[in-house]
């Protein structure tokens, strides 16, 4: 029997939303009030959901405790509580949630093999959602 | 195609065991899940089914008939239950949220009565849930 797993964890970060191709103008007028030069924060919601057969001796689609561990190392501590501006990982693109979202989708795809990954859904504020599944 | 869902809440106790396991194997693998004596939690359980809206009645499920049935197939039995001593098929399977969601599929499946099951999603805490699409 095949079922999809889902956990929710909780990070803070801050960003600010600005591009080096476009004026100042420019990127007044597309990111508005996200543009403002010191940033602003939020409380990001990260769901992943993991898919496979449940294991006849454990009850399981994969063990909590190691996708928990997986999660806390690589994407909690590599973002929680950062300036995501200052992070390598955007040094190159624009920390919008979308972007935010498909980092955090590779990092599990390539560093969690014990169960499929079904998508990443990464909650920027109550009121907008972001989901991607490869 | 349109899709309902319903929600229901019930509390139950449970622990995580396999008699295939050494004691120690049991603590190592399900850690404080292992407690023989139980902990609790307020499952969330969210029941969708699917199907084409009847055009006399615009439903399409009469929501009563839809409540009536969870109420006797899962939540007279789950609710306010130690799961692996009260009922039946926990006796010998864990149960987990996963188990959790396939078994109430299986309680629910052929009871419906003008629409089909599409989704059992039952959430042991708000952080973690499990989706169950009847698929083998």
């Amino acid at each position: 029997m095949k079922a999809h797993l889902s956990r929710r964890y909780l990070f803070s970060a801050s960003h600010r939303l600005h591009s080096e191709a476009m004026s100042e103008a420019e990127n007044q007028q597309t990111y508005g009030k996200c543009n403002n030069p010191y940033g602003h924060g939020h409380n990001y919601i990260v769901q992943i959901t993991v898919s496979g057969p449940v294991d006849e001796n454990t009850g399981m689609v994969c063990n909590l405790v190691d996708l928990d561990g997986f999660i806390e190392r690589e994407v909690l501590a590599r973002y929680g509580h950062e300036n995501l501006n200052t992070l390598q990982e955007f040094s190159g693109e624009v920390p919008t949630t979308e972007n935010l979202c498909i980092q955090i989708y590779e990092i599990v795809q390539r560093g969690f093999p014990r169960a499929h990954l079904e998508r990443v859904r990464l909650e920027e504020t109550m009121m907008n959602a972001f989901e991607y599944a490869g | 195609m349109v899709y309902l869902t319903r929600k229901a809440e019930f509390s139950a106790s449970h622990y995580y065991h396999n008699p295939a396991f050494t004691p120690e194997q049991n603590r190592a693998l399900f850690g404080k899940c292992n407690n023989p004596n139980g902990h609790g939690h307020n499952y969330t359980l969210e029941v969708t089914v699917k199907g084409e809206v009847d055009p006399r009645s615009g439903f399409v499920v009469d929501l009563k008939r839809l409540k009536e049935i969870m109420q006797r197939e899962v939540l007279d039995a789950m609710d306010h239950r130690f799961l692996n001593k009260e009922v039946p098929e926990f006796a010998d399977k864990i149960p987990t949220t996963e188990n959790l969601a396939i078994s109430i599929w299986q309680r629910l499946d052929t009871k419906l009565e003008r629409a089909q099951l599409h989704r059992v999603r039952v959430y042991e805490t708000p952080d973690l849930f499990v989706d169950f699409y009847g698929e083998a």
